[in-house]
């Protein structure tokens, strides 16, 4: 498997169910996937399909109503799923990898200075004094192109593309090897957000963070994006480098996802996928996409493995 | 002129779709030098000035002729639709509807001027009381607005569901909105906004709140709707790369004013304003080499419409800007082509 030359992460058979009154919805189905050192993997997917839920597995936020949390998460080569929740937090979380949540322009604290809040991970986890915090918190307000100054200010006195570096300099402050980003422009306009990937990208270059950066806008995710991973209904379907993916995906889904997006140049007529993803509640048995799929055959009916074709990873029988 | 360019699989003729021309069409709304301005109050008294939301824009929108407005956020776009649905009065100039200017209607006239437009929301969960049944907000206008019985009233609302591409009609009716999907609860907005047989309609980001797999389905039933029925339609987005298949014409909107009128595929192929062409560069298609480089965008944000920069607003971050000429004058609209304007001193050859 691919996992096996993947140092910094790797994830096997992760595992997350949330009860409802409903039932359990099977919002993280057995996922493995790796991430090498100083590399940005993207997560696509439809809204619904485990994406989010993903993410805070991987960093361990979780809601109250989890049924089942299996699986593990290597970090560094250490199985980071075995330790106790504090020792999650003290060693990994926000030391080793940092998260910058969905809408988090809207996650500042408003009656906090952003300068005190994007200073604050570095006095929880590293204990360092206030002063040495906040000359780190300038370093890195520098670093994503925000003046100074408004290290002094609240959060509504920012625009909300500064409120979104500010969000990302609140990750970056105790230079994590790995930033989960969720979402990070969906809310931003066009300038704001090619913004934001050349601060990313800027970040990457200069400080060898790595990324997993969540979303369902594909023309953007090219922006970062050196390996793609696309899930559906909880499960990943294809994993596959970036120029390759993004030339000729090999999943059906992946397919009709590239070519739902509407495109700037050329004269392709994008398509849309009919239907919509299965319910997370009782997922369909064998290949999950198989309803809206245009090539299903009798095999679908049973679930396929992840095929291996080129180094790239595909769960499709037209593949086998 | 119904059907005619979009074939049998409904994909729509880029070719046909921009040399149609609206020419034989009568003027169906008229923009005239129209400004917005929001006063700001201190301390609930003392002026403190105006936000010019909206600051000078004149167009003209033909019957059946469907445009886009393109612009970031804050750039006035919406409250010029606001204007144009008359929720806002104009501070100065007019909005004119087919030969009449709507702040001279009465209050009975505004009625039947409001239902002649339909409106399409961003969010089509907030645009709903939730606890209303998909009936009760379909057929809310029809009350309101028409004498139609009971019967009547549902089957119109059949009738309109049908053409969204809601059915089977019984099983979505006595829903509520939070039990539909994304995709479904903008169908329902589009068919409230049809529901009265509307001449012109503003969609107000219709796609940008939808995932990416059914962001074309709702603009192809758009435009579809847009063919038929012969509508006229204001698209008001900030994503370039959905334009091009949905207007004839797009308008690109910086700090309160339009910079730049001009036919889709002109404005896609040469830019004629530095701020479009910022705007197309900021766009990304999905390609892998995307990673490989930085893009070029203007640096610092769009101004403050309290206290405007003084002559072309975009000076102070645009890379061209001529010294002692573009942070004094306010460029005029230079003609570059036949229907293609563009309000930058940079074609100040151009005849105005």
């Amino acid at each position: 498997m691919m996992t096996s030359d993947s140092p910094l992460l790797r994830i096997e058979d992760l595992v997350l169910h949330f009860r409802t009154s409903k039932g359990s919805v099977r919002a993280v189905d057995g996922v493995n996937f790796g991430l090498d050192f100083n590399e940005a993997v993207v997560v696509l997917g439809e809204s619904g399909c485990g994406k989010t839920s993903l993410a805070r597995a991987i960093l361990r936020l979780l809601p109250r109503n989890v049924e089942d949390f299996s699986g593990r998460v290597f970090l560094n080569g250490k199985n980071v799923m075995a330790y106790k929740d504090e020792e999650f937090r003290q060693k990994v979380r926000w030391q080793q990898m940092s998260f910058v949540p969905q809408a988090a322009m809207n996650s500042l604290n408003p009656v906090l200075k952003v300068g005190d809040q994007v200073a604050e991970p570095l006095i929880f986890t590293r204990g360092v004094s206030k002063q040495e915090a906040m000359q780190q918190a300038r370093h890195m307000f520098q670093l994503v192109g925000v003046p100074e100054g408004f290290l002094q200010r609240y959060a509504f006195e920012l625009s909300g593309g500064m409120r979104q570096r500010a969000a990302i300099a609140m990750a970056l402050v105790t230079t994590p090897e790995l930033v989960i980003l969720d979402e990070p422009t969906s809310a931003l306009d066009v300038l704001t957000q090619a913004n934001i990937f050349n601060v990313l990208k800027h970040i990457k270059e200069n400080m060898e963070t790595s990324y997993i950066l969540i979303t369902h806008d594909i023309a953007t995710s090219s922006e970062l994006a050196q390996k793609v991973a696309v899930m559906y209904a909880g499960q990943m379907v294809e994993i596959s480098d970036a120029p390759s993916f993004f030339h000729m995906p090999l999943h059906p889904y992946s397919q009709k996802l590239l070519n739902s997006v509407p495109r700037l140049h050329g004269d392709k007529e994008p398509d849309f996928i009919v239907g919509q993803p299965p319910s997370l509640l009782s997922p369909p048995t064998g290949c999950r996409f198989k309803a809206r799929c245009p090539f299903r055959f009798e095999k679908c009916e049973q679930e396929p493995p992840m095929f291996m074709k080129d180094g790239r990873l595909v769960k499709c029988w037209l593949h086998a | 002129m119904s059907d005619t360019r979009i074939n049998h699989t409904g994909i729509i003729d880029l070719a046909q779709l921009t040399d149609s021309g609206p020419t034989q069409d009568q003027v169906l709304l008229s923009i005239q030098d129209l400004q917005v301005w929001f006063e700001l109050r201190r301390f609930g008294f003392g002026r403190a000035g105006f936000v010019h939301a909206v600051d000078g824009v004149s167009f003209d929108l033909h019957e059946g002729e469907a445009i886009a407005v393109v612009g970031e956020s804050g750039c006035g776009k919406s409250t010029l639709m606001k204007t144009i649905l008359g929720l806002y009065r104009p501070t100065r100039g007019k909005v004119v509807f087919e030969g009449r200017d709507i702040s001279e209607m009465g209050r009975q006239d505004l009625r039947g001027y409001r239902s002649k437009v339909g409106y399409i929301q961003q969010d089509p969960y907030g645009a709903m009381a939730p606890f209303m049944t998909i009936e009760q907000v379909l057929e809310e206008p029809l009350l309101i607005n028409t004498n139609l019985s009971r019967s009547q009233r549902m089957q119109r609302i059949e009738e309109v569901l049908t053409e969204v591409k809601l059915t089977p009609v019984g099983e979505i009716l006595p829903k509520f909105p939070h039990l539909l999907s994304g995709g479904q609860q903008q169908r329902v907005i589009i068919a409230r906004a049809m529901m009265l047989n509307p001449k012109l309609i503003v969609a107000d980001e219709p796609v940008s709140m939808l995932d990416a797999s059914v962001r074309v389905e709702i603009l192809r039933l758009l435009r579809g709707l847009q063919e038929s029925h012969h509508l006229a339609v204001i698209y008001v987005t900030h994503d370039l790369s959905t334009v091009r298949y949905f207007s004839r014409r797009i308008f690109v909107m910086y700090a309160g004013n339009i910079v730049e009128k001009a036919l889709t595929q002109d404005l896609l192929a040469s830019p004629g304003h530095p701020y479009t062409e910022a705007l197309l560069a900021g766009t990304s298609d999905p390609d892998a080499n995307n990673a490989k480089t930085y893009k070029a965008i203007p640096p610092g944000e769009p101004p403050s419409l309290i206290t405007p920069p003084s002559g072309c607003r975009f000076h102070s971050r645009c890379p061209y800007a001529i010294k002692g000429l573009c942070e004094v004058e306010v460029p005029p609209e230079f003609k570059l082509q036949s229907e293609h304007l563009a309000a930058c001193w940079l074609h100040r050859k151009a005849e105005v």
